[in-house]
């Protein structure tokens, strides 16, 4: 077991990290709030050229993926920078391209991949607003098993987000496929917008993180640094926390989706009998109870018969398998993204309050983070939805 | 990246599961924190020894198995899925044997490890004094020379597992006057019936003797019985926080199984249309998830050669606070009979409630984090 990034996976985010804070991304984003798509598209095509979008795309399209981890990773380097732009989109995009094939596969995913194309879609269960459809060079919708191109972006509503600009397409639009091909194209496709989503929320968090402790160092008052104020300290110790139990769920479930397309086990393979969580008898938290019996039939109160009620149910939790046992591939991916998304929005929180006033205004750059935190919580899957899916997988 | 197993960790894993398979009572055993509970798993730890289970990731030489992290972490998977008994030997077992095995020498190893390993000595901890709780340098009780060793005065509090436990360690000031407090402090075991030694229960919150009070009055220890050199017992408890023993104080398999024990609770007895519910069980099963990827990602860094350092207290404040949640989640599932005390979730959420203030309250744990990781100035306490 190698649970940690490879170097050159270190090496990647290193140098998305250059690329992007090379970019001054709240300039771009006062652009784009505007409409002006131009700085957003240039960033866009740089981020292509370091091979960003390629990791959707299989390699017959162009691509270098699916890879899962490294998406994982040039996600999070993105939401530390708020980079403009439908990226969860297009990525989940060219995932749902691939799956249906045929010429729109082949007239798109090239483009993705190598960035000159900026995609937005809409899927079933996930709302009527595609992202950013103005600055998008094509539409795509599913409705029930029905893959359409939208005839245009539609009507723009104002987001919390100014520099997320939500679009209603039209019904209607060229049909593209339909069939159970795009059903199982339009979930796969569904877990990956939630899965950048959710590394796109841990990154915002991180940053959050970063400017409110880099902030509440020189901020003084009482004669000292605010940070050596113990309340301050804790809250920023818990948002760090959040983020650090968030992460490992990210890349947790990275493994499970690369697992799944190399026809792995995860999500598919059936537990043992009796095995891992969920199986068993007796209490395993701490020391066992008086075990009176209770003379009740349900051993709902776990004492007494010896025995936990509902146990070696496959659903039951997560599983011990031949690896380290697995949630199935979406809901890990469901997991990730409550726990990711809860994280990114605490530590907005957190670092509104300790920025004191000057963190509610425009014209403080976090302002970016501060105002995208919410959205990212909750697009592609709010926390309650996510959390339903951990227990129905 | 991956989650894959080695061949001999799963092999371990598989072995562990067929013994405890034979092996784990049918019927839970009385409480830990009782007379005839701390006999029982008393007499389980020997068992689990014949099976040579209960020290895993010891040396073979020493009754262990010489398993990695990752040995021990997939054992206690398997350990606690089968719904095996409370370790009344984790003291020993996982804070004074790793201690021993960096700091002791060879004749305490053989003639300290054996016993622990095997039940026939159970080890208490011997830290809190009344005036030295989060403040642990702050401690009073004393060792001073005498001839062939030490004599131990003073007293020590909240000592976990004291009421019936055999032997005691700890660290003692045994230099009056040092330049700062946690200099001239020495790591020592005594024994907890020896001539000088009045241990006093204490009740927790509910009744169980679950720890007590120790009166130490010129307590003789030999030189064989102190740990490393006298005068550096800070830094040998210390470094328990900075290698793998910041991760093997409550393993992630403790949470997978009692999520999902709570999953099935929630199955049998949740009312589907309680969503809020329902998110506070999907949450017991992120969270338990969270920590075993957390801990592998530690133990991937570990065996690659990092010390772990101050990520133990992010460890510690999580696990602490997701088992109070857990059992919490737990008691409003079972409505009115939440209030009953002789439940296996009531024994759980009362032991559940101790674990943000033991091992290093949380709030200074918050401290570590904040200074350590954010690099934050420090400021008072």
């Amino acid at each position: 077991m190698r649970f940690v990034l490879t170097d050159e996976q270190r090496e990647f985010a290193r140098s998305l990290d250059a690329l992007l804070r090379a970019a001054d991304t709240p300039g771009v984003l006062r652009a784009w709030a505007a409409g002006d798509h131009g700085p957003g598209r240039a960033l866009w095509r740089r981020l292509g050229d370091a091979g960003v979008f390629a990791l959707a795309v299989p390699e017959a399209y162009g691509g270098v993926g699916p890879l899962p981890v490294e998406a994982a990773v040039a996600c999070v380097e993105l939401g530390r920078y708020a980079a403009p732009g439908p990226v969860a989109e297009t990525l989940a995009a060219g995932v749902l391209l691939a799956g249906v094939g045929g010429p729109a596969a082949k007239e798109w995913l090239p483009g993705i991949a190598s960035g000159a194309a900026m995609l937005s879609l809409r899927l079933p269960g996930h709302g009527p607003y595609a992202l950013d459809a103005d600055a998008a060079d094509a539409v795509f919708t599913v409705d029930g098993d029905g893959l359409r191109r939208a005839p245009g972006p539609g009507e723009l509503s104002v987001s919390a987000d100014p520099a997320r600009r939500l679009f209603r397409p039209g019904p209607g639009g060229e049909p593209v496929a339909g069939g159970r091909a795009v059903e199982a194209a339009s979930r796969a496709a569904g877990d990956w917008a939630s899965f950048a989503t959710a590394a796109l929320a841990l990154g915002c968090g991180e940053e959050l993180l970063r400017a409110t402790v880099a902030y509440v160092k020189q901020r003084r008052q009482f004669g000292v640094p605010v940070g050596s104020f113990q309340v301050v300290k804790h809250r920023l110790a818990d948002t760090l926390l959040g983020l650090e139990f968030a992460r490992p769920l990210l890349y947790g479930a990275a493994v499970e989706l690369t697992e799944e397309l190399s026809g792995g086990r995860a999500g598919t393979g059936s537990p043992e009998p009796g095995a891992g969580v969920g199986s068993g008898t007796g209490p395993a938290e701490g020391p066992p109870g008086s075990g009176l019996g209770t003379g009740r039939g349900a051993g709902s109160l776990g004492s007494g018969s010896g025995t936990w009620p509902g146990m070696g149910s496959p659903e039951s939790g997560s599983r011990t398998g031949p690896g380290m046992g697995s949630l199935g591939a979406g809901a890990a991916v469901a997991a990730a993204k409550a726990a990711a998304g809860e994280a990114g929005y605490a530590a907005a929180r957190t670092a509104l309050q300790l920025h004191g006033a000057i963190g509610y205004t425009e014209e403080l750059d976090l302002a970016w983070w501060l105002r995208r935190a919410r959205p990212l919580r909750d697009a592609w899957g709010t926390p309650s939805a996510c959390r339903a899916r951990v227990l129905t997988g | 990246m991956d989650l894959e197993r080695t061949a001999e960790t799963e092999a371990l894993r598989v072995r562990a599961r067929a013994w405890l398979r034979d092996h784990v009572p049918d019927r839970p055993l009385p409480s830990l924190e009782t007379k005839e509970g701390f006999a029982a798993h008393r007499a389980w730890e020997a068992e689990l020894y014949g099976g040579g289970w209960s020290a895993v990731s010891w040396p073979e030489e020493y009754g262990g198995r010489g398993a990695d992290l990752f040995g021990w972490l997939a054992f206690e998977e398997e350990y606690w899925a089968a719904g095996a008994p409370g370790r009344v030997s984790q003291n020993g077992i996982s804070l004074l044997a790793p201690t021993l095995l960096a700091h002791g020498t060879a004749e305490q190893r053989t003639r300290v490890l054996g016993p622990m390993a095997r039940g026939e000595v159970v080890w208490a901890q011997a830290w809190s004094e009344p005036e030295a709780g989060s403040d642990l340098a702050a401690l009073r009780s004393r060792a001073v020379r005498t001839d062939g060793g030490w004599l131990l005065s003073g007293q020590k509090t909240w000592s976990s597992r004291a009421a019936f436990a055999d032997r005691a360690f700890g660290i003692f000031r045994t230099e009056a006057g040092a330049a700062k407090p946690h200099h001239g402090l020495t790591y020592l075991m005594f024994g907890l019936r020896d001539p000088g030694v009045t241990v006093r229960p204490v009740g927790r919150l509910d009744g169980k003797p679950a720890f007590a009070e120790i009166f130490l009055d010129e307590v003789f220890v030999p030189d064989a019985d102190v740990i490393g050199e006298p005068g550096q017992g800070w830094r040998i408890a210390m470094a328990a926080t900075g290698d793998e023993r910041g991760l093997t104080l409550r393993s992630p398999g403790r949470y997978l199984a009692a999520a999902g024990r709570l999953t099935a609770l929630w199955r049998e007895a949740g009312d589907p249309a309680d969503t809020a519910l329902r998110d506070r069980v999907a949450d017991a099963v992120i969270g338990a998830r969270a920590y075993q990827l957390f801990t592998a990602a530690s133990a991937s860094r570990f065996a690659a050669g990092a010390s772990l350092g101050p990520e133990s207290s992010l460890n510690k404040v999580f696990w602490s606070g997701y088992d109070i949640a857990l059992h919490e989640t737990a008691l409003d599932l079972l409505g009115p009979d939440a209030e009953r005390a002789d439940t296996a979730w009531a024994e759980g959420y009362v032991f559940a409630l101790a674990g943000p203030v033991y091992a290093g309250t949380n709030e200074i744990q918050r401290d570590i984090i904040a200074e350590r990781l954010l690099g934050l100035p420090k400021g008072r306490r």
